[in-house]
């Protein structure tokens, strides 16, 4: 099993499918000539050609659209917009094309597109090249939402989404490109839904994805070796749909939640859970859950101000003293 | 246009013509409900050009005026009128409605509902054929409101840049919804746009088939032959109001009448009048025999149709869950 960095993951995972299915083409802005901005297409223009490797203009919407087209016919696109922020632009055909084309032809017409793209608060990039917007995607009918925490399931998240029928959007994390962590060296698939228990432990479950899943690791950690408290952290890869058992498994042996996510809290993963706990365990908790997240305001540029904006494994930490009445 | 074809073709629309009609009456009558955008006036566009294309050989993709380009592909009147209807049976199985006709088997890829919004997809669908190495085009019918999206441009920029095989049809009915095309655009005359993106266009009369037929001609063939995009502009006009809650407010009854003098179906009928193919009374028979067929078909079928079943409200969300399983739930390798 090979130590590889995020990046190299999602690579990899073009290049096999690529290889396999000339149906599979990639597309967007700089990831052919340039080799992606995160390097996630690297070499694949040098081998597979600018008719599969496409840079495209500067058309979120566009070209978007056209890769959703591309779909109709059996074409699986992987479509990378450089920066979530950007993504509005092509949320339209985003959710009007591609999530609905299944339901309004009554099953007649599918849109098998993979969208790929960085969100996240990096260093300092400001209002408009800061936002998490898994909030957005995961409220959408048709549309599967997942987020790799690490290079294994990068790599085997995307293998299965190019593979699936349904439209899947992939948010990964500026800062987690390069990432290191091991991959099987054997073609894996990651299923698109469930959650993986990341730590066990028996006293509190801290869910996390994505960044968030690492405070999650981190703060765990602190809280067994300084505060003897056992914490068992969830991944919760897939956002949509999100995993109402693997959620009430965790809770109903542990009975406190906290819960963590880089997106501003009205409106997200956090209230998502606490209502599925609500229909699915109410009476297993001993604790009002606790929601760690982002300030609502649109991302600071001044790095002071953008650290308090979001949190860290720190606030997952007193979050959970809190809990236990320590802090 | 030889005599045979012009004469099936006056046949097919007085079909799209009285279906359409009978649309109207539908809608009055309750039994059609949401939002219902009418053709009449249009005719000669959609039959023009795909006279001169291949129906349910090219993809064709539409807005939500969407009934006749469905037709016209090959799709059974009675299935679009039982979708109006929302029955299961429906093109879409009652899921669509008007605004949403899809006929995969006739490659009618689909009515979409945002102004514009069929433009990057017909281009995508362009873009599987040239990697597929097929012969066929896609065909991209769109209004001229639709030309102030941006993915207006987006796409032609890329149409162009990609040598795309893809006709964009503009049917220039002179209004989006209710504001003038004066009011609303710089260009009136919307070949002028593409100039910009070294995109071949032309423009010619929407309303005399033969002479759309002639110009379609010409953008099938250099699409076709691997020319890249080509624009055709169809001047033309919809006797009806954009949706049925229209009450026309916005233009003169003189203006209508001035259009209505020109009826793509008249012109079609003298024409063959005047040819001795045809008389008036011939027409006529057409016309009641249509009016029958579409009594007793197409309206007897929709109305007789099932409801879709409320156990199935989720189904068609996403893919059949068994045939996904190996990526959803895991052991694929």
């Amino acid at each position: 099993m090979a130590q590889i960095m995020l990046w190299e993951a999602i690579q990899r995972a073009h290049d096999e499918e690529m290889a396999r299915d000339p149906l599979v083409i990639c597309m967007g802005e700089d990831i052919g000539v340039a080799g992606g901005t995160y390097k996630a297409t690297k070499g694949l223009y040098e081998k597979y050609g600018p008719l599969r490797v496409m840079d495209t203009p500067i058309s979120e919407g566009g070209f978007t659209g056209l890769g959703i087209g591309a779909s109709f016919l059996g074409i699986r696109p992987i479509i990378e917009i450089m920066s979530v922020n950007f993504a509005w632009l092509a949320m339209d055909q985003m959710f009007n094309s591609a999530a609905k084309i299944r339901y309004m032809s009554g099953g007649q017409l599918q849109a098998p597109c993979v969208f790929r793209s960085a969100g996240g608060a990096a260093h300092q990039l400001g209002a408009q090249h800061s936002a998490r917007m898994e909030k957005v995607f995961m409220g959408i009918a048709g549309l599967r939402v997942v987020t790799p925490s690490n290079p294994k399931q990068a790599y085997g998240l995307l293998k299965s989404a190019i593979r699936c029928d349904d439209p899947v959007f992939i948010n990964e994390h500026e800062l987690m490109y390069n990432m290191k962590g091991e991959v099987p060296d054997a073609e894996y698939f990651m299923p698109l839904e469930g959650s993986e228990i990341a730590r066990s432990g028996t006293d509190v479950t801290l869910f996390g994805y994505n960044i968030s899943a690492h405070w999650c690791l981190k703060a765990a950690e602190i809280l067994d070796k300084q505060y003897n408290i056992s914490a068992e952290v969830v991944d919760l890869y897939s956002l949509s749909p999100l995993d109402r058992a693997g959620i009430k498994q965790s809770v109903s042996k542990t009975h406190r939640v906290v819960i963590a996510e880089e997106d501003e809290a009205p409106v997200g993963v956090g209230s998502e859970v606490i209502a599925i706990i609500n229909e699915e365990c109410f009476f297993e908790l001993d604790a009002a859950p606790v929601r760690v997240h982002s300030a609502l305001v649109p991302q600071p540029y001044n790095h002071t101000l953008e650290k308090a904006a979001i949190p860290d494994h720190e606030d997952v930490v007193k979050a959970v003293l809190k809990l236990f009445g320590k802090a | 246009m030889k005599i045979e074809d012009k004469k099936r073709v006056l046949r097919e629309m007085v079909l799209h013509r009285r279906f359409e009609e009978r649309c109207y009456q539908a809608y009055i009558e309750r039994k059609i409900g949401g939002f219902l955008h009418l053709y009449p006036g249009q005719e000669a566009c959609c039959n023009g050009v795909m006279e001169a294309a291949r129906p349910g050989h090219d993809y064709v993709i539409t807005g939500y005026r969407d009934h006749v380009h469905a037709i016209k592909c090959g799709s059974d009147p009675k299935e679009v009128m039982a979708e109006l209807y929302g029955k299961e049976t429906g093109s879409s199985k009652g899921r669509g409605g008007s605004m949403h006709i899809f006929d995969a088997a006739n490659r009618f890829m689909g009515g979409y509902a945002l102004v514009g919004g069929p433009f990057p997809l017909a281009a995508g669908i362009a873009k599987a054929i040239q990697l597929k190495g097929g012969d066929e085009i896609a065909i991209c019918f769109l209004g001229d409101a639709a030309n102030n999206q941006g993915v207006f441009h987006e796409t032609l920029n890329m149409a162009a840049l990609w040598n795309l095989p893809v006709l964009f049809v503009c049917e220039n009915n002179r209004y989006g919804i209710g504001t003038s095309i004066e009011r609303s655009t710089a260009v009136v005359h919307q070949h002028k746009r593409v100039a910009a993106y070294n995109i071949e266009a032309s423009e010619c009369d929407g309303q005399d088939i033969e002479v759309v037929y002639e110009h379609a001609r010409q953008a099938v063939d250099h699409v076709r032959s691997g020319k890249g995009p080509f624009f055709l502009e169809l001047m033309t006009y919809r006797y009806r109001g954009h949706s049925m809650s229209d009450s026309r407010g916005y233009r003169t009854r003189e203006e209508e009448e001035l259009w209505k003098q020109r009826d793509p179906l008249f012109i079609l009928r003298d024409r063959l009048i005047e040819a001795k193919e045809m008389t008036m009374a011939d027409y006529e028979a057409i016309e009641k025999e249509t009016d029958a067929y579409i009594e007793n078909e197409v309206i007897k079928f929709a109305e007789e149709s099932p409801e879709p079943r409320v156990e199935d409200l989720e189904k068609y969300v996403f893919a059949d869950r068994e045939s996904q399983k190996p990526w959803l739930t895991g052991n694929a390798a």
